[in-house]
């Protein structure tokens, strides 16, 4: 360990309830350096950034900051070491102003009694300066875009004496120009001699600014070099695997009817101009970083933000989908990719948690037929394989890849004609994920028209007839799942 | 073991152990917990006063005054279980009454008669009771379903429009009585079983909302709703219309006690105590309903109202005064709170 | 200038000044010193309870045990008074059901603070918890003959005016403990750490945490203050009134919770202003009074309390709900 180290994690692991996050994995962070922490959903980056920040304790290895080792790191103590950690939320006071929130560690770490208004404004100013941005002092932080509120977080963390600012996800809701900005506040950070931490998964980004690359996937580190030993394609393949799924889809299948079309839909800023039409029994793939506008077109598609530009098609008619009931009872359906908070009900039993999209079917007169009730919860235990040995416990008690099939059965269970997966195996073990797919293959070949949305290149080539790239809300290139190889999809979905 | 798909509490699932069979199942389960002590404290009581408590005549008044403390929990449950609350209750049950009662006056100005008149009278008086209870309601779901009012301040204000048009009615002071024919609502008894008619109300009212929640499609929604807002919407639940009828359901329940209460005191008085809002909130707490939402059983609800009436009642005979009570409530209310700390954090 | 539209503040502000302009339009002695002074005396009592309602809004709870507080300092102040023989001077006495109050108070806080217990559900119990325990073991009886310092505190004008037509007009040094309270509640609340954590904690209660605010201490205190506060009130109310009546003052709550919503305090927390407080609890004041020169009957106080409640708290948040729409 050099002079130079500020950080130094060694052979860090850490499991929860018996899934390895992170698996001895090693990092150093120089004095001043600009250090990418890549890798996709679930690779194990806010886990290694929760220990860094002392919130969580490792199971194994060490934590060395500015040469002095911390066995026990504390989020205090991580604090007075330097680090500070910016997360997505930026932990701001939103009823408070500007000032007031680059300014509130300091008041409350300096354990001073009375407020100082031009005292809390100078120093605040002082922050700002050192980002070399100009932000109302005045405003609320309510009233501010979120790159002027990512602004306000560097400058409150500058204040702390940081030397290390570790940024999670920085740009995932910046526009073009502001990720202009907010990398040359990053190079005047390391002017100043800070570390910066930049943990993203956008490709281009981490090129622009990184001198180092560290690559974690399934909580392992895979690669660590100088930037400039990666290119686009490499690191695309380092996050997201060369493992193929061995269910790869029957291709040849002739494909039915048209389900489902878009014609220019649009909704904001959000995405645009996007047609394509779906057929009976295929699987279209929708893939592309985080904002490329995939997660609100399903969500327009399912009525929970509707569309404002455009039409949909279902079966050639032209529908109005205003909210999810209107979409289920089109026969569409959503599998959500945050299942803990938008898919489950996690107190309530796994069989609640089934039969929740099917209650009218299930009732005469608004009156559950209880038989009914039971041979549809059991039956889609038993086809999806739910392992548990009741489903009168509540669904929390199963691991994330049985979760997940509990919400699959719940729209199985409608026999929907359009299956909308957001993300359907994050956070899933690989036993799960390959049944996952299994059960996607099974349904396109019994007819079912099946939208994948995801980021993991390998999932979406093996289980996708046909993939779109969707790049800043728009659709840029349409691909046949045979004709292409993962180098040219990592590479097309860099941009 | 039964695979109902009722909604369960975590808490209400057996847990394994030495003790079996139903001696086990009063000592795990919050139902069986609840039992006991409704059943304690009816033998604490009738060993204190073993010649007022366990008579006939006690046990007749007391099926006599729980009932509308038991309809107002009822509604206050509903909304709890979807994770709100309904402090306009006693505004609502004031106000109907007191159309009902105003309504009766003008129909049939003779308090005294009797006859088919009478009766169409004081149906014609239920109806608009109820009919503005529904309304109050309505106000309520919308408010709090469409505009995002958090229920605590919704229902805080328009349970103040309620009694204050309530008040405006009636100038401030008590209305005159009840039709003599209405009367049997609130006093009269089923012959010869000597049932009385607000305790079949309430049981017939309870027994409706249990099949409803346990039965029907929109009882699981309103659970369901209740844990989490967020995943009902993902899931199709339309959140905006089962919050309404919730809460006109509520209001309707409210409205109920309401008419029950006036008929009782033979009189509709505009504003009487919050103490009411208090026991409902304690009952349904009492009862297991969580206040965060999700869950809660009407079984669980009415052993809480009758472990309360027996308390209540027997305290009245200790001679400790109405105050005294009121304090006993307060403090049980936090008693059970601290207790079921645990469990009631918000999911 | 749009931001100054959007404040609670502006929209009772210009309500007020309706409210004043229909009135003094149907009776001309409206607008005059005798009225002001009365609106004054009158909103002094509930102004105080407001001080301590906002702080507990402002850190994202609600209170409403704060008038049983406040009858139970009274009375068992009053009493212990008597009793003792300690009533000659109304500054003990302030003291006195203040510290009760602040007792009180810290009952609520350690079923919020440290069993972290939903607010509304706990200060609906001791609510009843305190006015109970009051009504049982302290006393029913009210107190007609009031300590002297009570009854001379009452007498004693702050300022004392005689206007053109001969008529006296005074005002109550009461009022001065209003302003007293208020200013040092501002400045709390604006020049203190802990004011601006109590905001901070109602804004935003993770990242206080995360922050380095203590919460449970700043949970503590809040509910102190306003038990505190209410106590004080309490002591006031009866010394105007001259007589300790332990019925008195629940009831309030709501009024008073309405008009420190108004003033653009949100249940939510982590807003709300001195100057919005004080403006709220002069329109409830002044449509009080107004009611009854406006030919309004009093009965109509709840509806129009309970309808700027719903308006209070409806207007922001329905164009929040627009706001975020339109984001999209």
């Amino acid at each position: 360990m050099t002079p130079q180290t500020e950080v130094c994690l060694e052979g860090i692991s850490k499991s929860f309830a018996g899934v390895r996050a992170l698996d001895n994995v090693s990092l150093t962070i120089g004095k001043g350096e600009i250090v990418c922490l890549a890798g996709e959903n679930g690779s194990g980056k806010s886990t290694l950034v929760k220990i860094l920040a002392g919130v969580l304790r490792p199971d194994s290895g060490s934590i060395e900051i500015g040469g002095h080792p911390y066995p026990h790191l504390h989020p205090i103590e991580a604090v007075r070491a330097g680090i500070q950690v910016i997360y997505q939320d930026f932990s701001l006071f939103p009823n408070l102003t500007v000032a007031e929130n680059i300014a509130f560690n300091e008041q409350l770490s300096s354990r001073r009694k009375f407020v100082r208004w031009r005292k809390v404004r100078e120093v605040a100013r002082g922050a700002l300066a050192k980002v070399g941005v100009n932000v109302d002092l005045d405003a609320r932080v309510e009233d501010l875009t979120v790159a002027n509120k990512q602004v306000v977080a560097i400058a409150r963390a500058l204040l702390q004496d940081a030397k290390l600012i570790a940024m999670d996800e920085p740009t995932s809701a910046l526009t073009e120009h502001e990720v202009h900005a907010l990398l040359d506040i990053i190079r005047r950070l390391k002017r100043d001699g800070i570390s910066v931490l930049f943990i993203s998964h956008k490709l281009r980004e981490i090129f622009a600014i990184c001198e180092k690359i560290v690559v974690l996937r399934n909580g392992r580190k895979v690669a660590d070099g100088p930037a400039r030993e990666f290119d686009l394609a490499s690191l695309s393949l380092h996050m997201l695997g060369r493992r193929l799924e061995s269910h790869a889809r029957n291709r040849g299948q002739e494909h039915g009817e048209e389900l489902l079309r878009l014609d220019r839909l649009g909704r904001g800023q959000q995405f645009a101009d996007v047609s394509f039409a779906l057929h009976a029994g295929e699987v279209l793939g929708i893939t592309g970083l985080l904002g490329s506008g995939r997660t609100e077109l399903a969500s327009a598609l399912f009525g929970l933000t509707p569309a404002d530009r455009g039409r949909i098609l279902l079966g050639g008619q032209p529908v109005r989908i205003g909210s999810p009931r209107e979409a289920i009872a089109h026969g569409l359906g959503y599998v959500p990719s945050d299942r803990l908070t938008e898919g489950l009900f996690l107190p309530q039993s796994i069989g609640n948690n089934i039969a929740v999209s099917s209650l009218d079917e299930l009732s005469s007169n608004g009156v559950l037929d209880k038989a009914r009730v039971r041979g549809l919860i059991d039956e889609w235990v038993r086809q999806l394989q739910v392992r548990t040995p009741n489903a009168n416990l509540p669904v929390q008690s199963l691991s994330g890849g049985n979760q997940q099939r509990v919400v699959l059965a719940r729209w199985l269970a409608r026999a929907p004609r359009v299956l909308i997966l957001n993300g359907p195996t994050v956070g899933v073990d690989v036993g799960s994920k390959a049944e996952i797919h299994d059960i996607i293959a099974r349904l396109a070949n019994a007819g079912m028209g099946i939208i994948v949305i995801s980021d993991d290149l390998p999932e979406i080539l093996a289980a996708c007839d046909r993939i779109l790239v969707m790049q800043a809300g728009r659709v840029v290139e349409e691909v046949a799942g045979d004709t292409v190889d993962e180098d040219h999809l990592a590479a097309r979905l860099a941009g | 073991m039964d695979k109902q798909i009722g909604p369960r509490t975590i808490a209400a699932t057996r847990r394994s152990g030495p003790i079996r069979g139903f001696a086990g199942a009063l000592a795990t389960t919050d139902i069986g917990r609840l039992f006991l002590i409704t059943v304690l404290v009816f033998v604490v009581m009738s060993v204190l006063q073993p010649a007022l408590f366990p008579t006939r005549e006690n046990l007749s008044s007391m099926a006599f005054q729980f009932p509308e403390f038991g309809l107002l929990s009822l509604g206050m449950m509903l909304t709890m279980l979807t994770g709100g609350i309904d402090l306009s209750i006693i505004g609502v049950a004031d106000l109907s009454a007191i159309l009902a009662v105003m309504v009766m006056h003008r129909l049939a100005p003779d308090a005294q008669a009797a006859g088919p008149g009478v009766f169409v009278a004081i149906a014609a008086g239920i109806g608009v009771g109820l009919a503005a209870a529904a309304v109050g309601g309505l106000v309520n779901g919308i408010v709090i379903a469409g505009m995002d009012i958090p229920p605590i301040l919704a229902t805080l204000g328009t349970g103040l429009i309620f009694t204050g048009i309530a008040k405006v009615l009636t100038g401030g002071a008590a209305l005159l009585g009840f039709p003599e024919m209405a009367s049997v609502i609130g006093n009269g008894a089923i012959p010869y079983f000597g049932i009385p008619v607000p305790l079949l109300i309430f049981v017939v009212a309870a027994a409706i909302v249990a099949f409803v929640l346990n039965r029907s499609a929109f009882g699981l929604r309103v659970y369901l709703l209740g844990t989490n807002p967020l995943a009902a919407r993902f899931a199709g639940i339309d959140n905006f219309r089962v919050t309404v009828r919730v809460y006109v359901v509520s209001a309707l329940l409210a409205a109920v006690a309401g008419l029950i209460i006036a008929i009782r005191a033979n009189s509709a008085k505009a504003d009487y105590g919050s103490s009411y809002l208090l026991l409902a909130v304690l009952i349904s707490v009492l009862g297991g309903t969580n206040p965060y939402g999700g869950f809660g059983k009407v079984s669980g609800l009415v052993l809480a109202v009758l472990s309360l009436q027996f308390l209540s009642s027997g305290l009245n005979m200790l001679q400790v005064s109405n105050f005294a009570v009121s304090m006993t409530w307060g403090t049980l209310l936090l008693l059970v709170m601290v207790i079921n700390a645990g469990r009631i954090r918000r999911a | 200038m749009t931001r100054l539209f959007a404040r609670n503040e502006t929209l009772v502000t210009l309500i007020l000044i309706a409210f004043c302009v229909v009135t003094s339009l149907i009776d001309p002695n409206f607008l005059s010193l005798p009225t002001l002074f009365d609106l004054l005396r009158n909103g002094t009592v509930m102004s105080i309870f407001a001080l301590g309602v906002l702080l507990v809004l402002a850190s994202g709870g609600i209170d409403l045990s704060f008038t049983a507080i406040a009858a139970f300092a009274m009375y068992v102040a009053t009493k212990a008074m008597m009793m003792l023989g300690l009533g000659d001077s109304m500054m003990f006495a302030i003291l006195f059901a203040g510290a009760i109050g602040l007792l009180l108070g810290l009952i609520n806080a350690f079923f919020i603070g440290t069993l972290k217990l939903p607010t509304m559900i706990v200060t609906l119990g001791t609510m009843n918890a305190f006015q109970g325990f009051l009504l049982t073991f302290v006393g029913t009886t009210l107190i007609t003959q009031v300590p002297l310092g009570m009854r001379s505190f009452s007498r004693t004008m702050l300022v004392r005016l005689e206007t053109p037509d001969g008529t006296i007009v005074s005002l109550p040094v009461a009022f001065l403990i209003l302003v007293v309270l208020a200013t040092v509640t501002g400045l709390l609340l604006n020049r203190t750490t802990l004011g601006r954590s109590i905001y901070a904690l109602g804004g935003a209660p993770e990242s206080a945490e995360r922050v380095g605010v203590r919460v449970v201490a700043v949970q503590y205190f809040v509910y102190a203050y306003v038990g505190a506060l209410s106590g004080v009130a309490g002591i006031v109310h009866g010394a105007m009134a001259r007589v300790a009546n332990p019925f008195d003052l629940v009831g309030l709550e709501l009024s008073v919770i309405a008009a420190v919503v108004l003033g653009g305090a949100r249940l939510s927390g982590g807003h709300g202003t001195l100057f919005g407080t004080l403006l709220g609890v002069a329109l409830i004041v002044v449509i009080n009074n107004s009611l009854i020169t406006l030919g309004i009957p009093s009965t109509w106080q709840n509806v129009l309390t309970g309808l700027l409640i719903l308006v209070g708290t409806g207007l922001p948040a329905f164009r929040a709900k627009l706001a975020t729409q339109r984001a999209g």
